[in-house]
């Protein structure tokens, strides 16, 4: 039953773009890919090993900055960039990992907001690498995969953004299958506790946030890639890093479909005001998940996951 | 040779001395009683044996090599298990799955360490909430998921802090068989206990703390008759 859903899901998601083929609801479907893979990325972290981190805008923003420094300074296609992106988002998750891990709860979540400010301002005083002008993504025709440049159709876009959040879940899934997803729901749970039964906490967490960071960073060069156009606002900010954690608390922390659901939620939400009111508009979407957070956090702190197990259970 | 060894373990918190040159050890396949009032720094001891505390003086040696400054998880490798006297289950992770956070330690199969602890489930009497929340346990049914817990990591020394505190006047009996039974299979372990009867009657060996100070160590029989244990904490009613 359940596996015939996922089914009917995965072809509905295939077809969609040969059924809509304007840009505006291919773009939305994009959006609801990319920022569901980076909730997903955050959920190993934050949800199953339960390092809630606010800083995750670094990741997403070195995979963005790597392919591009890549691309415009070097001419190396920008998937080269995305891998290095990845690589170097793990080599920094780890450094990361070392100060602040040994924080615990809220003092962990305040210390990720702090990285988070420090990476964006030097980036912002990086001259070489645009400062806080930014960078355009050097335009190439025609489309290639090669280039990762399509501008003719939003399509491509669309299946390697479907790729990636597949990407995410299979990673995920098979986290949660291995010894070390019960560990990192062990630590969640009680890292002390964890410790006396023999679980290497430290390692463990670095584990998570190496995988968690690296699948961020492929988002960020997908971004770069996406919108020919980065800067230190777009990429690094603390904005960015709450609203993933906003996506995936809203679906349902630490389970696996739960982000995506969040992502299906938020998304169309964020493009529509834009789209209906413009650039007046451009605070409404924020109200909106603000409401929307406390309304789950008092009735339903499992997200929207918790909500559609309460209906399963009920007759 | 023992198995563990304490020496002079000595450590302060501020101007309160917790354990004060506390020495004893044990043998494999022994099993030692801890008894003392509250605040004498029991659990102190076993935070200091199992690396979360770092002792200001004094040894902890394994197979005759020092332990200090080992984190915890390396202690557990070792071989060391433990339970807590304020028991800390995984609350949101079944059973089962609580267990194998131990087992894990013998196999990084997920399916051979699943198999590894529903048998330690078996044993300690709650196989048949494997796949319950450890949150929806009583407090009778979470002492013996954390001795489960424990047992999984394959330990050759179990540190017990409480086996019947907080727990019905029903449980207590099956509790204490299930360490007596582990106690028969060989295994060497230090409980701390405040039920003098359940204590007197399953140590070998028994260490007496006071304002964490050793006060007396003998057999049971030698502890009952000691001035000092009678005084501090037995009571008058023991003399009779």
């Amino acid at each position: 039953m359940k596996r015939a859903v996922l089914l009917l899901l995965f072809l509905a998601a295939l077809a969609f773009p040969v059924v809509f083929t304007l840009p505006f609801p291919r773009h939305v479907m994009i959006m609801i890919f990319l920022y569901g893979a980076l909730a997903v990325a955050w959920n190993i972290l934050a949800g199953y090993c339960g390092q809630i981190s606010l800083g995750h805008a670094v990741f997403f923003g070195i995979g963005a900055y790597t392919s591009t420094l890549l691309v415009a300074k070097g001419q190396l296609t920008p998937w080269l960039g995305m891998a290095a992106g990845a690589a170097l988002a793990v080599l920094v998750s780890q450094l990361i990992g070392y100060p602040v891990f040994r924080l615990r709860g809220h003092y962990f979540a305040i210390a990720t907001i702090a990285v988070g400010e420090i990476v964006q301002t030097l980036v912002i005083n990086w001259d070489w690498a645009g400062g806080a002008r930014g960078l355009f993504v050097p335009i190439k025709r025609p489309d290639s995969v090669v280039n990762f440049q399509f501008h003719q159709s939003k399509a491509v876009y669309y299946y390697i953004a479907l790729g990636l959040l597949l990407l995410a879940l299979a990673v995920t899934r098979w986290l949660e299958r291995s010894r070390h997803g019960y560990y990192f729901r062990a630590i969640r749970e009680d890292q002390d506790a964890a410790a006396s039964l023999g679980v290497h906490v430290a390692r463990e967490k670095h584990r998570a946030i190496a995988v968690s960071a690296a699948l961020t960073a492929l988002g960020g060069t997908f971004y770069a890639q996406y919108v020919f156009f980065i800067d230190p606002e777009s990429v690094f900010p603390l904005s960015l890093s709450i609203l993933i954690c906003l996506i995936a608390v809203l679906g349902g922390v630490g389970t696996l479909w739960g982000p995506v659901l969040g992502a299906a939620v938020l998304v169309p939400l964020s493009e529509g005001t834009r789209v209906w009111l413009g650039g007046t508009g451009k605070a409404l979407d924020l109200l909106i998940y603000g409401g929307l957070i406390m309304v789950i956090a008092t009735l339903q702190p499992a997200g929207l996951m918790g909500l559609a197990r309460r209906f399963r259970r009920a007759p | 040779m023992s198995l563990l060894a304490v020496a002079g373990l000595t450590k302060r918190f501020g101007g309160v001395v917790a354990n004060r040159d506390v020495s004893f050890d044990v043998r494999p396949g022994e099993l030692v009683g801890v008894i003392g009032p509250n605040g004498a720094g029991k659990s102190t001891l076993f935070d200091l044996i199992t690396g979360v505390l770092r002792p200001d003086a004094g040894d902890v040696r394994l197979d005759g090599r020092s332990i200090l400054g080992q984190r915890p998880d390396e202690i557990a490798c070792l071989g060391v298990a433990r339970t807590f006297q304020k028991l800390r289950p995984f609350p949101e992770m079944t059973v089962v799955e609580n267990v194998m956070i131990g087992a894990f330690q013998k196999t990084s199969d997920v399916a051979a360490a699943r198999a590894a602890s529903l048998r330690a489930l078996e044993a300690v009497g709650l196989a048949d909430r494997a796949e319950a929340y450890a949150r929806a346990l009583s407090t009778g049914q979470r002492k013996r998921l954390e001795l489960a817990r424990a047992l999984a990591t394959g330990p050759r020394l179990l540190l017990l802090d409480e086996v019947t505190g907080g727990v019905d006047q029903a449980t207590v009996p099956a509790l204490v068989r299930l360490v007596r039974e582990l106690h028969a299979r060989g295994l060497a372990l230090i409980v701390i206990e405040h039920n003098m009867r359940v204590i007197m009657e399953i140590a070998e060996r028994i260490v007496a703390l006071q304002l964490g100070e050793v006060i007396a160590r003998g057999t049971p029989s030698e502890i009952m008759q000691d001035r000092r244990v009678i005084d501090a904490y037995l009571g008058e009613a023991w003399r009779a």
